[in-house]
């Protein structure tokens, strides 16, 4: 096994990972504050990374500055898709709040379609293929700007609902709806803008991915269920437990073809475990988890 | 209920006798109305009738085609039998998926999820088979003849889908009017309160999952057979799972005719408006529409286009008496 090989995947995997944690992040703080899937979080993903294109085409400005404005823009979505649809589906068996989501997830993809087009694009941005090296290990510079950037908006995003009143309401909210109510928080409000911030995370996310991978209309399917199997490893509503899962799975997913493969070679099959399968490797973490620990890595009391 | 089997009896004759009078293009419409119906009435049974609901039935009908083809490819089977053998592997599948979901309590969205998570696995293994052509896909020379399942014309097709859906309707007249099915009902309704009965939910639900998944594959090996050309990312994708559910969604999920219906009503509209927006330019529009029609439906009529029909139907018996 080559072992500097399996370091510099583990370090690219991690580095991915940050940007994981805070697509993940938006999905829990959605979940912990109205129970709701956001089963759209990867199609509005695709969206902030074509605004961050779109941005990248006109003006020449980086994704990692424009990724801001995909923020900004995912919020404003976010809330009114909270406004419209989710505020309606609250009180819906669980199992129905599903539908409409997945409704939205269609309508995201392909609106994003017929915008910007079918085909895969690969947009050059100013510091792809430079890297940084460490010895043995090469660090890709995008990728580690991603992944601090990533690292920072996430201790906003927790500042945010540590200090500031709204983020105090959205706490409260999410411990005690009636509560909150009783003592005259305006909850709708409070779950749109929880709902706009979840989505402003993985909108942020999607320009700093733009410089790593090719976009297309049709890649947020697969963000989606990694950002679920994520916040399900961590635990459902718990913040650490995304940051934390988003880490993990990002270099599962990254050492894991690599793993498997020298596994099939040791026992002599002559098979290789692909990359393009990559995802295999977080679907049987998904299972292995719902199976043995429900409640995930971090989350104790609810389950 | 008479006036309804009348009824029933009357549409039958003519989709018969319809075929005489139709171009080879409408025909295939029908042949598509059958088709989705009966792939939702097979969903149904499943979160219809129990209320888990499946977002990775493209998983079964992925593995009844595959099933077929290769049984066809290596032994020289006729899809007529190996489609069986296909379902019966569907079906297991099935019951492992159920183990894992009603064995440990997953529910609503966990079992979502856990659909969701061994369709995607088996889309990324059928990709990755050289035997199916992995990424190119799988085009299938036909060779016509009644014992390949493949036909020079659209009329054989259309009475094969048609006879799906008359044996899916009757699977599950049969299954509502069991024991079997009064069950399954009762545990949706209220789980613990069946289960405080007696009723061994663990057992009905896999019941209720191995009918659903034999049925749903029995429809892969008309779709081999009918587009002669398989591809796992089109076939095993999440969005065709969705196709197979819209339609029983808005029909009317947990009736026996609410998965026709809504093919009947989204069918014609699906196709139509799809080959139209192509056209046109607007690649993926009839697929934002669809979207907000699911949104549109679940908020606003979430129990389907049937329950609107019925209340029609009981107030004209009203005034009549």
């Amino acid at each position: 096994m080559n072992l500097t090989l399996l370091f510099q995947l583990a370090i690219s995997g991690f580095l991915l990972g940050g940007v994981y944690s805070l697509i993940a992040l938006g999905l829990s703080l959605i979940f912990g504050v109205m129970r709701v899937i956001n089963f759209a979080h990867g199609e509005m993903m695709v969206w902030g990374m074509y605004v961050a294109y779109t941005i990248l085409v006109w003006t020449g400005v980086d994704p990692f500055f424009s990724f801001l404005v995909s923020a900004i823009i995912l919020f404003i979505l976010g809330y009114l898709l909270q406004r419209t649809v989710v505020n309606r589906i609250l009180d819906f068996p669980e199992a129905m709040q599903v539908l409409p989501l997945v409704g939205m997830a269609m309508v995201f993809e392909n609106s994003a379609r017929l915008i910007w087009g079918p085909d895969y694009i690969s947009p050059q941005s100013r510091f792809a293929l430079h890297s940084l090296s460490l010895g043995n290990i090469m660090i890709d510079t995008p990728r580690f700007m991603a992944f601090s950037l990533a690292i920072i908006i996430t201790i906003i995003v927790l500042l945010f609902l540590k200090k500031t009143d709204m983020g105090k309401s959205i706490r409260a909210a999410a411990d005690n709806r009636t509560g909150a109510l009783l003592v005259g928080t305006d909850v709708n409000k409070v779950y749109a803008v929880c709902f706009g911030v979840g989505t402003a995370c993985v909108g942020a996310a999607g320009g700093l991915l733009v410089p790593l991978m090719p976009l297309s209309p049709h890649i947020g399917a697969p963000f989606t269920l990694i950002s679920f199997i994520i916040v399900i490893l961590g635990g459902m509503g718990s913040l650490t437990g995304a940051m934390v899962g988003g880490l993990i799975i990002g270099v599962a997913e990254s050492i894991g073809p690599e793993l498997i493969t020298n596994i099939f070679h040791g026992v002599g099959l002559d098979f290789d475990f692909p990359h393009t399968m990559k995802q295999v490797v977080s679907f049987f973490i998904l299972i292995v988890i719902m199976i043995l620990r429900p409640q995930g890595l971090f989350g104790g009391k609810k389950g | 209920m008479k006036k309804l089997y009348i009824f029933l009896l009357i549409a039958l004759l003519f989709l018969l006798v319809l075929p005489k009078f139709l171009s080879s293009y409408v025909l295939g419409i029908f042949i598509m109305i059958f088709f989705y119906a009966y792939l939702g009435q097979s969903w149904n049974i499943l979160t219809g009738y129990t209320g888990v609901i499946s977002l990775g039935h493209s998983l079964y009908i992925g593995i009844g085609a595959y099933m077929t083809f290769l049984l066809t490819l290596t032994l020289g089977l006729s899809p007529w039998i190996g489609m069986w053998i296909g379902g019966i592997a569907a079906g297991l599948m099935g019951l492992v998926i159920g183990f894992f979901g009603f064995r440990f309590g997953l529910k609503g969205v966990y079992f979502v999820l856990l659909t969701i998570a061994f369709a995607e696995i088996g889309r990324l293994i059928i990709l990755h088979l050289k035997v199916f052509g992995s990424f190119q896909g799988l085009f299938i020379t036909p060779e016509f003849s009644f014992a390949n399942f493949q036909f020079k014309e659209n009329i054989p097709y259309y009475y094969i889908a048609l006879g799906y859906v008359i044996f899916s309707l009757i699977v599950v007249q049969l299954l509502e009017r069991s024991k079997i099915g009064r069950y399954l009902v009762a545990l949706r309704e209220e789980e613990d309160a069946a289960e405080s009965l007696g009723v061994d939910v663990f057992k009905y639900k896999m019941i209720a999952i191995f009918i659903s998944a034999f049925m749903t594959s029995l429809a892969g090996a008309f779709y081999t057979n009918y587009l002669y050309y398989l591809h796992p990312g089109t076939m095993m994708s999440m969005a065709f799972s969705i196709e197979i559910i819209l339609r029983p969604i808005i029909g009317g999920m947990g009736t026996v005719l609410g998965p026709v219906i809504g093919s009947f009503l989204i069918t014609p509209l699906a196709e139509l408006s799809r080959i139209y927006f192509a056209k046109a330019g607007y690649e993926g529009l009839h697929l934002v529409i669809y979207g907000f029609l699911l949104v549109a439906v679940v908020l606003f009529f979430p129990r389907g286009v049937i329950s609107y029909i019925k209340k029609a139907l009981s107030r004209k018996q009203a005034e009549q008496k």
